[in-house]
């Protein structure tokens, strides 16, 4: 398996490494630009670790006019740039390369206002997603696109991924809970898309930069919606003899047209290992669990659940566990967001994030099995099964350069799989790098072309992250 | 005559606009031609979808179907209807209030991205809209997005060419999201609201956990034209709640409760509901069969109501507001006030208004859409010609003028 490659460094570029680094030093407030090549480290890789490379300098700008600044400059002299927000894209979206300028948002992590009448949080790119959630909960409101890594990522790199989460299901990923932007495009140009209404006049620019991959220009800030806290919610665990069954319950659930706020999945290896590091509870005598939350008054949730607890009986469910207090509920989510963490304690991993129509997921399920076997490696399946985004975890070892080949070629099987049982090859972590030469799979030249002219509307020199997402032969000249 | 093209096929129509390209003639794609906004501008033959119909692939238990472009709205939502499912974006239909006939299409309901009350839960049609197939300008047969509810494979094209009211491509075929239909429904009314009052009241409702699922404020003027005049003297505040019977019941005793403290609360049942929704999402109470000048504008949800203050003390106006305030149906008594009311959207913090009435003459005096700010303008502008770089189709969201 050929490892992923990159584009050349521009050999002009590196030629004026030091120049660049002096211009930009001009150009930002002191302590706002790493170049000393030790402390270039942090930000060579994300969270798709297998990739590393140090980048020409990191700007850490504090204000849009300065991101404006260095993107007007990178722009003048042909510099790539590559935007990073925290740095935990699992496609490596955020990887830079020695040529490249990384434009960290880290620096812009002010909520700048919150307008309850309107139920919208205006904030900087910086801000992390869960900060969101937190300056509004006391008051009865959240932000619902809700990421593993809440934690940690930004609204900056959401936007840039079009991030989903566990309970996507009813309330949207990004683009849905997004209204506004400023953007500042390649040329330093800084432009304002929606605002605090529902709709926005003319093209729908911001429905392009969100999901764009940092390629369309840099947000700098965010006007997104907020959404009153439901009155209650309870997750459910409904367990399963075969991975088979479980899926057929949750396309029988969606298809009796009940809408729970999230279906999420696991196989019996992601339970185990999530159950050995959060201790939240599941049942370990089951091949296959659901976690089933509904949320509302306490009749609408008895309503809801009892009919999801006759169709999962049609589907010889074993175990049905409701949580009984505050605690266990967070332990049973405990689990399922530490997932991604508590499997990379027992193994090296990479995670897929293929999306399939919801009645294909038993014959997926049962193909990355088949795949994964043949390879002679592991998976443990834990995904958003109501929308059909699976997340198989392939656990290799990463010091032997054989197996990760391996895991690396499963991976790519099971993605041809995923489009080719009508899905698609990410869901919600992106193409990045991972994904960028499987894409026509997915893509005939033509829709790639037309991708390609979109985005060269926006960046004509294809400076902004420019390894990533399209394959690298067949791109038009810049 | 204008000529009309009609290609039965997707290659067809391909072929048609390969030739249109090589001839350097100009298209203005038309729909079921029920928004009497795409009279061709001179020298423009019509491209109509009206020869691409049928739905292609429908699983309800995916919740997703995939129609091409110029389905009639009709057998769309005849098909959903056998399922129990629905369109969550309530799709508007404009006929009564443009005195326009013609058929609704799917690809026109994307194309205009018309969405209805709903829009606060289920988004607008672009949030439902998964996955297209296109003629871009130089002729190309197109494919963006797919059939599932999460996709961020590549850019997302389905995002733009929603709403792009024919500028940038001629959608052949659409996949999109669709929704179970809830169980019941039940509007609560407060009455003798004024706009600042009700913008209050429906902004308490929409912070309480009841899951409002559309929020209108219906002023004294209007407020006989809805429901066949049933609700109670005065204006009338308007909230839906939807879903399973036990739950809508125990939600509406709490909005109600609430709601006591703003005004007297009456309730409309299910059927009275859904007659009273439609008629929001249509402009009903401008179906009043007069060319007088009738804005769609889309502002923050607490600034409609400041807007139409402002408005009223120098023009004559009539007004009622849906999301929450923040759309504002907008009905001028004489001339349509463009830079008026385009100035006084701006001072209240932005948004956009668009004409959607007027006598033609005026009609073809006035900016149809709200003017972008020019580097807005400029972009939208390299966006257009990276789908039609010969600047093939001609439509008043991008004026040609602008072009890069």
């Amino acid at each position: 398996m050929d490892q992923i490659g990159f584009l050349e460094p521009r050999p002009a570029v590196i030629a004026r490494r030091r120049e660049i680094v002096a211009d930009l030093l001009d150009l930002l407030p002191p302590g706002c630009l790493v170049h000393e090549p030790r402390e270039l480290v942090p930000f060579e890789t994300d969270a798709f670790v297998s990739y590393r490379r140090l980048p020409l300098a990191v700007a850490l700008p504090e204000t849009t006019a300065q991101v404006a600044a260095v993107l007007k400059y990178c722009n003048r002299y042909g510099v790539p740039v590559v935007p990073r927000g925290a740095g935990t894209s699992l496609s490596g979206g955020a990887i830079p390369q020695e040529d490249a300028v990384v434009i960290g948002l880290s620096k812009m992590s002010r909520i700048l206002e919150v307008d309850y009448a309107n139920r919208t949080a205006t904030v900087q790119a910086g801000v992390t997603n869960l900060n969101i959630s937190d300056a509004v909960s006391a008051d009865g409101y959240f932000y619902a696109p809700d990421p593993s890594s809440q934690l940690a990522c930004t609204i900056g790199g959401n936007i840039g991924m079009n991030s989903g989460g566990a309970h996507c299901l009813k309330y949207g990923v990004t683009t849905n809970n997004l209204l506004g932007a400023k953007l500042v495009l390649i040329d330093g140009t800084i432009v304002d898309l929606g605002g605090k209404g529902l709709d926005a006049g003319g093209l729908d620019l911001l429905g392009l930069v969100c999901g764009g991959e940092g390629q369309l220009g840099i947000v700098t800030e965010a006007t997104v919606r907020l959404i009153a806290k439901p009155e209650g919610a309870r997750p459910v665990l409904f367990g399963f003899d075969t991975s088979e069954e479980a899926g057929a319950c949750v396309a029988d659930v969606i298809g009796a047209g009940i809408i729970p706020v999230a279906i999420e999945f696991m196989d019996k290896p992601a339970i185990e290992i999530c159950e050995a590091f959060a201790h939240a509870g599941y049942p370990m005598d089951v091949e296959a669990l659901l976690i089933v939350e509904v949320e509302g008054s306490e009749a609408e949730m008895d309503a809801m659940l009892a009919s999801i607890i006759e169709i999962a009986g049609r589907h010889g469910v074993k175990v049905v566990k409701e949580s009984q207090s505050a605690t266990e509920a967070a332990l049973i989510w405990k689990g399922r967001k530490s997932a991604f963490g508590a499997t990379g304690r027992i193994a090296d991993y990479i995670c897929m994030d293929g999306t399939v129509p919801l009645g294909q997921l038993p014959h997926v399920l049962r193909g990355t099995a088949e795949i994964v076997a043949k390879y002679g490696l592991r998976v443990a399946n834990v995904f958003h099964a109501g929308d059909g985004n699976m997340h198989p975890l392939i656990l290799f070892n990463a010091n032997d350069p054989e197996d990760a080949a391996r895991a690396e070629a499963a991976g790519n099987d099971i993605l041809r799989l995923c489009v080719d049982a009508g899905g698609c090859l990410t869901g919600e972590h992106g193409v990045g790098i991972e994904k960028r030469d499987l894409m026509r799979h997915q893509y005939a030249e033509v829709d790639l072309d037309q991708q390609m002219a979109v985005r060269a509307a926006f960046d004509a020199q294809w400076l902004l992250n420019p390894s990533k997402v399209f394959p690298l032969e067949g791109r038009p000249a810049a | 005559m204008t000529p009309i093209h009609e290609p039965l096929s997707e290659e067809a129509a391909a072929r048609l606009v390969q030739v249109a390209a090589l001839s350097r003639s100009s298209l203005a794609i038309r729909g079921g031609g029920t928004r009497g906004l795409n009279a061709a501008p001179d020298g423009a033959d019509i491209l109509s979808t009206r020869g691409l119909t049928g739905i292609v692939a429908y699983n309800p238990a995916e919740m997703t179907m995939t129609a091409r472009a110029g389905t009639p709205l009709e057998v769309v939502e005849a098909a959903l209807t056998e399922n129990r499912q629905m369109l969550a974006f309530e799709p508007c239909d404009l006929r009564g209030a443009l005195g326009s006939s013609g058929i609704p299409t799917i690809g026109g309901v994307f194309a205009t991205n018309a969405s209805g009350p709903r829009r606060f839960v289920a988004g607008a049609a672009r949030d439902s809209l998964l996955g297209v197939r296109f003629v871009n300008g130089k002729g190309e047969v197109v494919k963006a997005g797919g059939r599932v509810m999460k996709n961020v494979t590549g850019l997302d094209l389905a995002k733009v060419l929603a709403g792009s009211h024919g500028s940038l491509a001629l959608m052949t075929e659409v996949t999109f999201r669709v929704l179970p239909v809830p169980e019941t429904a039940v509007t609560i009314v407060v009455s003798n609201l004024n706009d600042a009052e009700a913008v209050a009241a429906m902004a308490t409702a929409m912070s309480m956990s009841v899951e409002v699922s559309g929020a209108a404020h219906l002023p004294e003027s209007v407020r006989g034209r809805f429901a066949g005049g049933v609700l109670p003297d005065g204006a009338a505040t308007v909230l839906r709640l939807e879903g399973l019977a036990a739950s809508v019941a125990v939600r509406a005793e709490k909005l109600a409760a609430t709601m006591a403290s703003f005004g007297p609360v009456a309730r409309l049942d299910a059927d009275l509901t859904a007659r009273l929704w439609r008629e929001v999402r249509d402009a009903a109470p401008y179906a009043d069969g007069t060319p007088r000048p009738l804005w769609r504008v889309s502002v923050a949800p607490t600034a409609g109501h400041q807007l139409v203050a402002a408005l009223r003390l120098e023009t004559g106006v009539d007004a009622y507001y849906d999301w929450q305030g923040g759309l504002v149906w907008l009905r001028m008594e004489a001339d349509p006030e463009a830079a008026l009311l385009r100035r006084y959207v701006k001072a209240i913090g932005g948004g956009h208004a668009t004409l959607l009435r007027a006598r033609p003459e005026v009609m073809a005096a006035t900016e149809t859409f709200e003017p972008q700010a020019d580097a807005v303008a400029a972009l939208s502008a390299r966006v257009k010609a990276s789908f039609d770089p010969a600047g093939l189709y001609v439509s008043p969201l991008i004026d040609r003028k602008q072009g890069a």
